[in-house]
């Protein structure tokens, strides 16, 4: 059955790879436009086990630049976590701190983060600094206010079940909304963490040293078609691994609720 | 049973606005005393503020003007002492039925070998002994409301206010619990304002009916059941009581302060 399932799950990329491969040998596209997944796996090749010369840019970097942008996601992405949990909780609960703060959090949401990419590098140049500042205030938004739609759905009457149990009212944030808040608290971090990827690419392409976006945009620079594809897919590994570690975290969190995060 | 009052209301009236910022009174100048041990069931037409007067009593809503006692004291804000039983069961999710029963020693400190002994008591007087270690939403209605029950009873409360609380149970279950309910009860010594739609559990369980007009809310009759327990609701003596206060409930329904138009136009909305 689970054997069936994967195999099923597998079918339509395996296709599609296919496909590609087909176009490819077949000649229906342009050799130069569409590289085959035989050259795509020839160049990627090289990217990874190649030797380190200081003329080829590429040759035998892909670990140190996947590290590199690993490293940028996972320390804006984390900055963006705590203090966009924290703050989406209090923003959805205490009326005084969404009074307060709504306007502007709706503001800054409203401008798209890659809009900020030429303000944060005149900021801090074009440093590791720079990158993950810009992960972290982006993925920052969405994980607070969709904790914060969270938080404000807390049921009422589980408020005040507490409260009749003995927590005191300056407890409840942490006994009542914080646990009914999990769902929201994993949805807002996935929905983060995706952006984090965006933005780590967005950096990279534009204003940081190293990484799967500057590799990127280096390997169009000098017209390798096979690179940006396989670095297109390097990416889309990451991503999906880095989703996949979350959703298992998930998981272990919300048994007490069915069917909730991914399947 | 002793005479002590335990529950006193002197011209408690609540007032509200709606979101329409007009102002609605639940329920005006209601005095009660409710005796130490003494069950008493609460009936009225929807609306009647019933729920609004168990919750003030609860510590959740504030009053408008009156007086509330609680053995002799204000009741200001909630407390453990005085137990609530929701009709949505209002067990925490995330927790498994025995962290729900731990739930309200955990907050008040109880050394842990001692909640542990009181904890599996509860369990096994509820009957959940077995389900322990579940989390609610692998529960039946039924046994989530006997958790419910099993975490406010594990702090020794000395009221138990229940609002509609078999309401969501099928009919078979419903009188297992009405009968476990009884005997607790008794065997505690809880005071007990039991907020319920059915005449029937209204006569099975009180020591005393309140018969509520419609809003604004007034105590309209008080009647005494005074039959041995267990009550058998198939008797003759439980069904006289039971059309007694069906009759009043239906004058209660058409009784109102409001004049009957406006009563009427409530109603149609």
């Amino acid at each position: 059955m689970l054997a069936s399932r994967t195999v099923r799950g597998l079918a339509v990329p395996a296709l599609l790879v296919a496909l590609w491969q087909l176009a490819a040998t077949m000649g229906w596209t342009p050799s130069s436009s569409i590289p085959s997944p035989a050259t795509v796996v020839e160049g990627w090749y090289e990217w990874i086990a190649g030797p380190v010369t200081p003329l080829a840019w590429y040759s035998g970097t892909w670990l140190n630049y996947s590290l590199l942008s690993l490293r940028r996601v996972a320390a804006g992405f984390a900055i963006a976590s705590a203090a966009g949990a924290s703050f989406g909780l209090m923003l959805g609960w205490y009326a005084v701190v969404n009074d307060l703060f709504e306007n502007l959090v709706n503001f800054l949401r409203a401008i798209p983060t890659t809009a900020w990419v030429p303000f944060v590098v005149f900021f801090f140049g074009i440093h590791e600094t720079a990158a993950i500042t810009l992960i972290a205030f982006g993925a920052f938004f969405p994980i607070a206010t969709t904790i914060a739609a969270g938080a404000r759905q807390t049921p009422r009457t589980l408020v005040r079940a507490a409260r009749m149990l003995g927590t005191p009212s300056s407890k409840i944030i942490w006994r009542v909304v914080l646990p009914s808040t999990l769902p929201s608290v994993f949805a807002g971090l996935r929905i983060g963490l995706g952006l984090s990827w965006v933005l780590v690419i967005v950096a990279e392409m534009l204003a940081v040293q190293g990484g799967l976006g500057y590799a990127l945009w280096s390997a169009y620079q000098v017209n390798r078609l096979d690179l940006i594809v396989a670095a297109i897919i390097s990416v889309g590994m990451f991503g999906l691994m880095s989703d996949w570690l979350l959703v298992r975290l998930a998981g272990r969190s919300l048994r007490w609720q069915r069917g909730l995060v991914g399947q | 049973m002793s005479d002590r009052t335990r529950i006193e209301c002197r011209n408690l009236t609540k007032v509200y606005r709606d979101v329409h910022g007009e102002r609605v009174v639940a329920f005006r100048d209601i005095s009660l005393q409710i005796s130490c041990g003494e069950f008493v069931t609460v009936i009225g037409p929807s609306g009647c503020g019933k729920t609004s007067l168990l919750f003030m009593l609860a510590g959740f809503e504030s009053k408008t003007s009156g007086q509330m006692l609680v053995d002799g004291q204000n009741v200001a804000g909630p407390g453990a002492d005085r137990a609530v039983v929701f009709q949505e069961f209002a067990l925490f999710p995330w927790l498994s039925l025995r962290r729900n029963v731990e739930y309200g020693p955990r907050e008040r400190g109880v050394p842990r070998e001692e909640m542990r002994v009181a904890v599996d008591a509860m369990l096994r007087t509820v009957g959940l002994e077995s389900a322990a270690e579940r989390y609610p939403h692998e529960l039946s209605a039924g046994m989530r409301q006997r958790a419910a029950l099993a975490r406010v009873l594990v702090n020794n409360p000395k009221i138990l206010l229940m609002d509609e609380p078999f309401a969501a149970l099928d009919a078979q279950t419903r009188l297992s619990l009405q009968r476990e309910l009884s005997r607790l009860s008794q065997e505690m010594n809880l005071t007990v304002m039991f907020i319920t739609h059915s005449v029937e559990e209204a006569v099975l369980l009180g020591d005393r009916v309140l018969v509520m007009t419609a809003r604004p809310g007034q105590i309209m009759a008080d009647v005494p059941i005074r039959f041995a327990r267990p009550r058998d609701p198939t008797s003759r003596e439980f069904n006289g009581r039971r059309r007694e206060i069906e009759e009043l409930l239906r004058q209660a329904s058409t009784l109102s302060a409001d004049s009957p138009e406006r009563a009427f136009a409530r109603h149609s909305e």
